[in-house]
C-alpha cells in the first residue's frame, strides 16, 4: 500500500511543553508520514474525536504533566468505545518505567519513549507496526 | 459493511473511511463516488483562499461557529502542502479549530497537497462530492496558502473567499492580479493592525480595473477580526447572497456545467490511463518506454498506439 501513515499528534491536557510534540511531528513528516497536528490542551474526547474524523493510522500522545495515568487511559477507553481497535498508539515525555509498563500491558498503548528517545527508533518502530494495516 | 450506505445513513467513521478512500483513489473510489453521486449537489460549497498566515483556518471556524448558530451543519476541508522532499506533511489547520470540537454538526478533515500545486489536492473535488453526500449544508474549503497561483478552488466552489491583511499594499500588485480574478469575495482580515482601511481602498481600485466579466457581480470587500469574530456575519451574509446571485442570474447553472465538464476530464483521463494500463502487459509497456528513451518513437505516437488498442478492444 503506497498510501501515506497518517498520524495525530496530540497534548492531552493542561500542558504546555510543546517542544517533544514538535520535534516528533517534524521527524515523522520528514520520514514521509502525514502528521496532524492539533495543539495543546486537548481532551482526550477532542483527541478521540480528530482521530476519527482523520482516519488517522497512528495517534501520537506527548504529555510531560504527569497526569498521564488518567488522561492516557481515557484516550484507550474511547477509542475502544467508537470502535477504533486498529489504531496504533504511541505515548512520549516524562513517563515512569513502572507507570510505562501499565500503560503498555494494562491500556494497550503500543510504545512508550522518554526523554532522548531516538526519532530513528520512533519512525522505523511506527513503519513496521503500520507495514500491514489495510 | 457497505460504505455508501453506512455514510448516507449519518455513521462518522464510515464518512472518514471514504475520505480515506477517495483520497487513495482508484476504482474503488471511483465505485463508491458514483454510489454518491446522486445524493450531491446539495451543498453551498465555499472555497477560503490567501497568503500563508492571513488568517484562513481561524476565519473558517469563525465562519462555521455562524452557521451552526444558524442551524446549519457544515463539512470543512482543510489542504496543507505535501513536502516535495519527502512526500510528508504536517497539517495544522485544526490548531485554530478547536472551538468546533464536540458538535456532531460539524465534520473537519485534514489534507495534504500531494504534489498539485494549484492550492488544493488532486481529490479535494471527490472529498468535496463525500461532504455534500453526507448531507452538510455548507462544505468550507481552506486551499495551501500560497499567495499566488491557487486559483483551482474557484473552479470547486461555488463561492471563493479571498483573504488579504493590511500592509500587503507595496506587493499586492504585482501578486494579485491572477486572484482578484477569482474572488467573489475579498476579506481584509486582521482588521486590528495600521492599514486595513487602505488595503481595502486599493482593493476597491484593483478590483475597478481587474478584467472581470461583466456578469453583474462586483466583489464586495469586507474587514473583519477573525480572532474575534469581528465581521464574520457580514461575510457570511455575503457569501449567501453570491450563492443567490449564481442561482437567480443563471450563473449556478454556467459554474456547475463547467464544474461537471472539468470533472469529466480528470475522471476520463484517470480511467483511460488505468484501462489501458490494465490492458497493456508491463514488458510491452516498458518496451514501448525503452524506445521513446532511445528516440526510435515519440510519446505522441506511442500514446496514439495505445489508445487505438484499447479503443478497437
Ligand atoms: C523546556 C521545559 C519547559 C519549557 C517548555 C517550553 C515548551 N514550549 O515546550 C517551559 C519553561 C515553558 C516549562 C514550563 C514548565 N515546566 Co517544564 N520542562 C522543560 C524541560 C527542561 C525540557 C522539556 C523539553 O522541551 N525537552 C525537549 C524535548 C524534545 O524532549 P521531550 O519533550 O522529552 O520529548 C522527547 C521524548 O520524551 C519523546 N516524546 C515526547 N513526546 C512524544 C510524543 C510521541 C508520540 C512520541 C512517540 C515520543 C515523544 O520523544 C522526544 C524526543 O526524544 C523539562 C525537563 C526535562 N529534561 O525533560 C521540564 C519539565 C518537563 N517541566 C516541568 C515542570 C514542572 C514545568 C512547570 C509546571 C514549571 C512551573 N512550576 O511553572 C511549567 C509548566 C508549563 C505548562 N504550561 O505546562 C517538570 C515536569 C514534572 C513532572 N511531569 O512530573 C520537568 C520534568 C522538569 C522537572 N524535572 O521537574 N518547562
Ligand atoms: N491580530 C490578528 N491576528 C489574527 C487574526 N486572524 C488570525 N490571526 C492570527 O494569525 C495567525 C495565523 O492564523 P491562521 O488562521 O492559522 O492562518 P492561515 O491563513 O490558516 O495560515 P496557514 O494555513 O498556515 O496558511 C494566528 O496566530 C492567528 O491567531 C486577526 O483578525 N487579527
Ligand atoms: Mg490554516
Amino acid at each position: 500500500m503506497d498510501r501515506p501513515i497518517r498520524v495525530l499528534i496530540a497534548k492531552p491536557g493542561l500542558d504546555g511543553h510543546d517542544r517533544g510534540a514538535k520535534v516528533i511531528a517534524r521527524a515523522l513528516r520528514d520520514a514521509g508520514m502525514e502528521v496532524i497536528y492539533t495543539g495543546i490542551q486537548q481532551t482526550p474526547q477532542m483527541i478521540v474525536e480528530a482521530a476519527l474524523q482523520e482516519d488517522v493510522d497512528v495517534i501520537g500522545l506527548s504529555i510531560l504533566s504527569g497526569a498521564h495515568m488518567t488522561l492516557l487511559p481515557r484516550v484507550m477507553e474511547l477509542l475502544r468505545h467508537h470502535g477504533m481497535h486498529d489504531v496504533l498508539v504511541v505515548a512520549g515525555g516524562i513517563i515512569s518505567d513502572e507507570d510505562a509498563r501499565i500503560l503498555k500491558e494494562q491500556h494497550g498503548i503500543a510504545e512508550v519513549y522518554g526523554p532522548g528517545a531516538s526519532t530513528h527508533e520512533i519512525v522505523r518502530f511506527i513503519q513496521e507496526r503500520c507495514r500491514t494495516r489495510n | 459493511m457497505d460504505l455508501a450506505q453506512a455514510l448516507l445513513e449519518g455513521n462518522r467513521r464510515a464518512l472518514a473511511q471514504a475520505l480515506t478512500l477517495v483520497e487513495t483513489g482508484g476504482s474503488q473510489a471511483r465505485i463508491l463516488l458514483g454510489a454518491l453521486f446522486a445524493h450531491t449537489g446539495r451543498a453551498h460549497i465555499v472555497g477560503v483562499t490567501g497568503a500563508p498566515g492571513a488568517g484562513k483556518s481561524t476565519l473558517v471556524a469563525a465562519l462555521a461557529a455562524h452557521w451552526r448558530r444558524a442551524g446549519r451543519t457544515v463539512g470543512i476541508i482543510a489542504v496543507d502542502p505535501t513536502s516535495p522532499f519527502t512526500r510528508g506533511a504536517i497539517l495544522g489547520d485544526r490548531i485554530r479549530m478547536q472551538a468546533l470540537s464536540g458538535d456532531p454538526g460539524v465534520f473537519i478533515r485534514s489534507m495534504a497537497s500531494r504534489g498539485r500545486l494549484g492550492g488544493i489536492a488532486r481529490a479535494t473535488g471527490d472529498a468535496i462530492a463525500v461532504l455534500d453526500a453526507a448531507g452538510f449544508d455548507v462544505v468550507l474549503v481552506e486551499t495551501v496558502g500560497a499567495g499566488q497561483g491557487e486559483v483551482e478552488i474557484a473552479a470547486a466552489a461555488h463561492t471563493t473567499i479571498v483573504i488579504e491583511i493590511p500592509g500587503a499594499g507595496d506587493d499586492i500588485q504585482a501578486i494579485k492580479a491572477g486572484i482578484l480574478e477569482i474572488a467573489d469575495l475579498l476579506v481584509v482580515n486582521k482588521a486590528d493592525r495600521n492599514g486595513a482601511e487602505q488595503t481595502v481602498r486599493q482593493l476597491r481600485t484593483m478590483l475597478s480595473l481587474a478584467d472581470r466579466p461583466a456578469d453583474g457581480w462586483t466583489p464586495p470587500v469586507l474587514t473583519a477580526v477573525a480572532t474575534r469574530g469581528e465581521g464574520i456575519e457580514a461575510i457570511a451574509a455575503a457569501a449567501e447572497q453570491h450563492l443567490v446571485y449564481l442561482r437567480e442570474s443563471g450563473r449556478f447553472t454556467g459554474r456547475e456545467q463547467e464544474r461537471a465538464a472539468r470533472e469529466l476530464r480528470l475522471i476520463l483521463q484517470e480511467t483511460a490511463l488505468e484501462r489501458v494500463r490494465a490492458l497493456v502487459p508491463t514488458s510491452e509497456w516498458d518496451a514501448l518506454v525503452a524506445q521513446i528513451v532511445a528516440r526510435t518513437l515519440d510519446p505522441y505516437a506511442a500514446a496514439n498506439q495505445l489508445l487505438d488498442r484499447a479503443l478497437s478492444h
